[in-house]
């Protein structure tokens, strides 16, 4: 990578009330070993927790990982409050168990990409460089 | 003006989000922000937060923080800003900042924002645009400022030097071998937190403290008391020959179960009243500053020097020295005076 290419900020969150963190925090890591700042904030986090944290860490990106089902509500929710807060540049991503039907929805919403779990965190990594550096990354 | 700085003057969290991020990546406009922000700096309390790995800072600040918002009655609230460094790889230039996990009892507070930092290749526990950061936090009006470091475990003079009260945080286990309680940490401390008060070893580990307290500081009182010779534990800033002395306390505390929190918040307080008393903030603030200046300065005139003088001759000189046929002082003459090849 680069040393002069702008330094990709990732807000990692798992929203929801299920338990285990395991697959956010691979991709924590991943992201991490393709040269970005990751921020880390753990279990349980409200939509409202998530996007006070987007905005203070002035992040690029969020990615949200949520096997509990709730994803539609959960989603729009995060987007909305992201849009409320003036970081309408901010892309989000989705993990987790996402029926296919859901996620037509979620990208129709504003989702820039959705990953089930068979996903190779290269694919995540490849995905996030373009979205926030456009073509150059490629 | 430029708007953002205004913004960030009026309050706007997005503005000083997005300022904080070119501060910290060093862009001509955060430059020209930090200028414009210089005159409202000097206000905040800096309070540094250093110590092993895991030994709770992160815990710490969450519950100072909360109290800080939640003050007894009569007692101001304050508003806090946390900058958490935590270190990047330095394999692939990425980071994974997790210090905000222990911090969720802040959540919806628009008294507190919170900041995370990747050291980016600096050593000494910060970042290399930490104190600018910290001071787009001082003029946007937060009084107290929480600055989390790295926490490898070394004495971390940076965050002293940068702030006006610096927390050195233990835990029992890690100090158990007394070598491990580095004598340079106890040098940068103006309080000794002992966190995880709860688990077994706390004791011991405050012994171990107080022993290196008392070789660092010789200088304490004993006095005879029904005939036992008893030292005076370092708790208080102690006058001594009409000057005052401060004393590291060690503050015993369990970030967990909000124990010990107000005390320490109460040493913290103490500190700031005897650093104005002892004219030492004055001293600190303007010790930091030097330091900047000389550091700028320096920096500026080897940039103007380096852009007047060609590859070619600075070549042409190393390959003399390296000859032998110079010494490193002439060679340096040389190039500076501008002495003819
Ligand atoms: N028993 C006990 N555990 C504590 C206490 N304070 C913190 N912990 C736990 O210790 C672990 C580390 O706490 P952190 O606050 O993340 O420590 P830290 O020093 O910030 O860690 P790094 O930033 O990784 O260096 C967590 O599991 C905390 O819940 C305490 O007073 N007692
Ligand atoms: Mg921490």
């Amino acid at each position: 990578m680069n040393p002069l290419e702008k330094k990709i900020r990732v807000l990692i969150a798992k929203p929801g009330l299920d338990g285990h963190d395991r697959g956010a925090k691979v991709v924590a890591r991943a992201l991490r070993d393709a040269g970005m700042e990751v921020i880390y904030t753990g279990l349980r986090q409200t939509p409202e927790m998530i996007a006070e944290a987007a905005l203070q860490e002035d992040v690029d990106v969020v990615g949200l990982s949520i096997l509990s089902g709730a994803h539609n509500a959960l989603v729009p929710r995060v987007l909305e409050l992201l849009e409320a807060n003036g970081q309408t540049h901010v892309q989000l991503f989705v993990g987790g168990i996402i029926p296919d039907e859901d996620t037509a929805a979620l990208k129709a919403a504003g989702v820039s990409g959705v990953y089930g779990p068979g996903t190779l965190t290269d694919q995540i990594v490849a995905d996030v460089r373009l979205g926030v550096l456009g073509e150059t990354a490629a | 003006m430029t708007i953002v700085v205004q913004d960030v003057l009026h309050g706007s969290r997005l503005a000083l989000a997005r300022l904080l991020s070119q501060i910290e990546n060093s862009t001509p406009a955060g430059y020209t922000a930090l200028s414009e922000l210089f005159p409202h700096t000097g206000q905040a309390h800096l309070v540094g937060v250093t110590g092993s790995p895991g030994t709770g800072k992160s815990s710490l600040v969450n519950r100072l923080a909360w109290h800080y918002r939640h003050p007894p009655e009569g007692v101001p609230q304050k508003r806090v800003a946390i900058v958490a460094v935590d270190p990047s790889s330095p394999f692939s230039g990425g980071a994974v900042l997790g210090d905000r996990v222990r911090m969720r009892d802040l959540t919806g507070d628009s008294g507190v924002f919170i900041r995370s930092m990747a050291s980016r290749g600096s050593l000494g526990g910060l970042a290399a645009a930490t104190s600018g950061l910290v001071q787009a936090f001082d003029a946007a009006g937060f009084e107290i400022i929480l600055i989390e470091t790295v926490g490898a475990g070394q004495a971390e003079v940076e965050v002293a030097r940068l702030a006006h009260t610096t927390l050195v945080v233990e835990a029992p286990g890690l100090g158990d071998d007394i070598q491990a309680i580095k004598a340079g940490i106890l040098e940068i401390a103006d309080i000794l937190v002992i966190n995880k008060a709860d688990r077994p070893g706390a004791e011991h580990t405050e012994r171990a403290l107080r022993g290196m307290l008392q070789l660092a500081h010789p200088g304490r009182r004993v006095f005879r008391h029904h005939g036992a010779l008893e030292t005076v534990q370092p708790s208080q800033p102690e006058p001594t020959s009409g000057e005052s002395v401060w004393l590291p306390p060690i503050q015993k505390t369990i970030a967990t179960e909000d124990s010990g929190i107000v005390e320490l918040i109460d040493q913290i307080a103490k500190h700031h009243q005897y650093l104005h008393d002892s004219g030492e903030w004055e001293q600190k603030t303007r010790a930091r500053l030097q330091s900047e200046f000389d550091d700028l300065l320096h920096t500026a005139l080897v940039q103007r020097w380096r852009a007047s003088v060609t590859d070619e001759r600075i070549a042409h000189i190393f390959e003399k020295l390296a000859q032998r046929q110079i010494a490193p002082r002439d060679a340096v003459s040389a190039l500076l005076n501008g002495v003819p090849r």
